[in-house]
């Protein structure tokens, strides 16, 4: 009688593994039921709107809402600090001169000639 | 022959005479009224999404539709003298299952945009040029990607290049988007020039510029050698793979969003340029293994390959992290996003190796890698496209784009922000949304070819998602800003334009299966059986 959904509800074969999005969403179900369950163990005790609420910032004084936001660049700021190294040459590369853009295609070309033409 | 048979036999020319008569039209109707105007173009767009669909079902069916039309799950439409002994003054569109594949990713963008426009664009001079030159690009990208001669397709290359210039360009009171046009222009032109070099290598070697006769009488000449050299690097750069993708995130971070879902359209239409001429233009060397070279053409260009994407994956990836300019982050994410494909296709290629009967084969890896690789070209194209019609209603709501001052915008654009989470899980590759089911495919097939290229995806992926984490904690999340109280959600034909891609990635998402089976892997199949095509003519 259902047969019409059997192509939606197929497995995709993956050779080694399989990935199939309805089985993955009721294991979704579960495991949020589970961690639900968990967290009504939790303790009682906490209370809306008192000290146990407020923001700790190391002692820093906290600042009005609107200033407190984290702008964009200042996210992953360490990963890009270690990162320096590549980010300095890569920054050479997208320099915005299309006579560079072209440049690239020229060694590309002398790259892929050498490789398919000569080899 | 009942109508829809017609139709269905007329389809690989009604699909590119719709637009180009709807886009010389559209001034004409713009005269009327622009309520009148719009609801044409998207009349046109949409009868045009229709007979791809029709064209489509009919291929990948073998003819349930038309069964005169196909042969082989191969639909061929003649423009001109129709007997190959007749002197080939003539045109033939030769559509396979992967034209047919790319076809019906470009019958889903321009329908998503030219609904956004409505809304998004209302405010903006210059609006009969602007649907104009969208109804261009979409028969330019459509050409591309049904024609079966060389010439053709470089004049289709022209006709997407030129349009989507002036597309680029048109936020005219914007320095950048002319720079930006400017420089798309010369990139545009130059690979489009190395591609004419290219096919009159062909025409002066084999008398034919039709992809199948030359396919089929190619010799590998030193001439062909350079031929395909020419091909590849002109297509590459097209396509926006490092090292020559730079003009890629200016283009897209500057035209509008609206424009940037198709121009990602007529990128993957060089794309699969890249994947037809390898397959099957040359597909007699690339499967004909152990008679010609010392070298094996497909390890050669199969680890080139594999090296440009994990470069493309790697660049793409680094640079999205670092930007703080909203569309030119998710334009250097689509740079990485072209690099998956890349790296898949690649890798299949490189696995074309004899067997212990001496037959040329293309390994189980291999094949899954070209699948992974084909399906995430749909993927990406309404991932990517999503993220761009979002960042485009950001802009329209809060006449912002840079990551430093946007903030909050959750709180009044509740829906921007769903497709936001939507177009984020899927282009970084989270279950259960469609990027996961491609990236996955990609995954375990590299791992299975080159254990290295495939951690190498997986950590870029990573970076991919604290990219987007990145943009949703920057624009959606925090506080209110003062500035951006009074945002508002944007207009409905926006958000039906969003819609439109959210809906289909969902149901991607959950039926992946679905897809698979019946669209990617005859694509794939098509590739892998260029007789076929060659056959076809």
């Amino acid at each position: 009688m259902l047969e019409f959904l059997d192509p939606f509800l197929k497995t995709l074969q993956t050779d080694s593994g399989f990935w199939n999005p309805i089985l993955w969403g009721f294991a979704f179900v579960i495991i949020f039921l589970i961690a639900y369950i968990i967290r009504g163990f939790g303790k009682q005790a906490y209370k809306e709107k008192t000290e146990q609420t407020k923001a700790f910032l190391s002692g820093n004084p906290e600042y009005e809402k609107e200033q407190m936001h984290i702008k964009g660049s200042n996210l992953y700021w360490g990963f890009m600090e270690i990162m320096k190294f590549a980010y300095d040459k890569f920054n050479k590369m997208h320099n915005g001169n299309t006579g560079d853009y072209v440049l690239w295609f020229v060694i590309i070309l002398g790259i892929f000639f050498i490789v398919l033409g000569v080899l | 022959m009942d109508f829809l048979a017609t139709l269905v036999n007329h389809s690989p020319a009604l699909i590119i005479a719709v637009p180009l008569l709807g886009a010389f039209l559209t001034p004409l109707i713009g005269k009327i009224n622009g309520k009148v105007r719009n609801v044409f173009v998207i009349l046109v767009v949409a009868c045009t999404s229709f007979l791809i669909a029709l064209l489509a079902y009919n291929v990948f069916t073998n003819g349930a539709l038309s069964a005169d039309a196909v042969t082989n799950n191969i639909q061929t439409y003649v423009f001109g003298a129709k007997d190959i002994g007749t002197p080939a003054v003539r045109i033939a569109f030769e559509v396979d299952a992967m034209n047919a594949f790319m076809a019906l990713i470009a019958a889903i963008l321009p329908l998503a945009a030219v609904v956004y426009s409505w809304a998004f664009m209302k405010d903006e001079t210059g609006q009969d040029k602007y649907y104009t030159l969208i109804l261009l690009m979409t028969a330019g990208m459509l050409g591309m990607m049904l024609t079966g001669d060389m010439f053709n397709f470089f004049v289709f290359l022209e006709i997407t290049s030129i349009a989507t210039a002036a597309l680029i360009a048109f936020r005219i009171d914007q320095k950048y988007s002319v720079q930006a046009a400017f420089k798309y222009i010369v990139i545009s032109s130059i690979g489009a020039l190395f591609v004419l070099f290219a096919v009159a290598l062909f025409y002066g070697q084999y008398n034919a510029l039709n992809m199948a006769v030359i396919g089929d009488s190619i010799k590998y000449t030193m001439l062909d050698k350079i031929a395909l050299v020419l091909l590849i690097a002109s297509l590459a750069l097209k396509t926006g793979i490092a090292p020559m993708h730079m003009w890629l995130p200016e283009a897209y971070g500057r035209a509008p969003s609206s424009v940037t879902v198709v121009i990602i359209g007529t990128t993957l239409g060089s794309l699969y340029a890249m994947f037809r001429m390898i397959f099957t233009v040359y597909g007699k060397h690339i499967w004909d293994l152990g008679k010609t070279m010392a070298l094996q053409l497909p390890q050669l260009l199969g680890i080139l390959l594999v090296a440009l994407a994990i470069l493309t994956i790697i660049l793409g990836v680094f640079m999205a992290l670092k930007q703080s300019d909203l569309k030119k982050m998710i334009g250097f994410a689509a740079v990485a996003e072209i690099g998956y494909m890349l790296l898949a296709v690649g890798s299949a290629i490189a696995t074309i190796s004899l067997n212990e009967s001496g037959v040329t084969v293309m390994t189980s890896a291999g094949q899954m890698a070209l699948k992974g690789g084909i399906f995430h070209v749909l993927n990406d194209a309404l991932d990517v496209g999503l993220l761009f019609l979002v960042a485009g209603a950001v802009y329209f709501a809060a006449k912002e784009t840079s990551l430093n001052k946007l903030g909050g915008l959750a709180r009044n654009m509740k829906y921007t922000t769903v497709f936001f989470l939507i177009g984020l899980f899927a282009v970084s590759g989270l279950p259960p949304l469609n990027g996961f089911a491609s990236k996955l495919m990609i995954y375990e097939s590299t791992y299975a070819i080159n254990p290295i290229l495939s951690i190498a995806a997986i950590l870029c992926s990573i970076l991919l998602l604290a990219t987007f984490v990145k943009v949703f904690h920057s624009v959606f999340l925090g506080p209110k800003i003062p500035k951006f109280s009074n945002v508002k959600e944007v207009p409905k034909s926006m958000l039906i334009g969003m819609a439109i891609i959210a809906v289909i990635i969902i149901f991607i998402g959950l039926f992946p299966n679905l897809i698979v089976e019946n669209i990617v892997k005859p694509a794939s199949e098509a590739l892998m059986n260029y007789g076929l095509y060659l056959g076809g003519i």
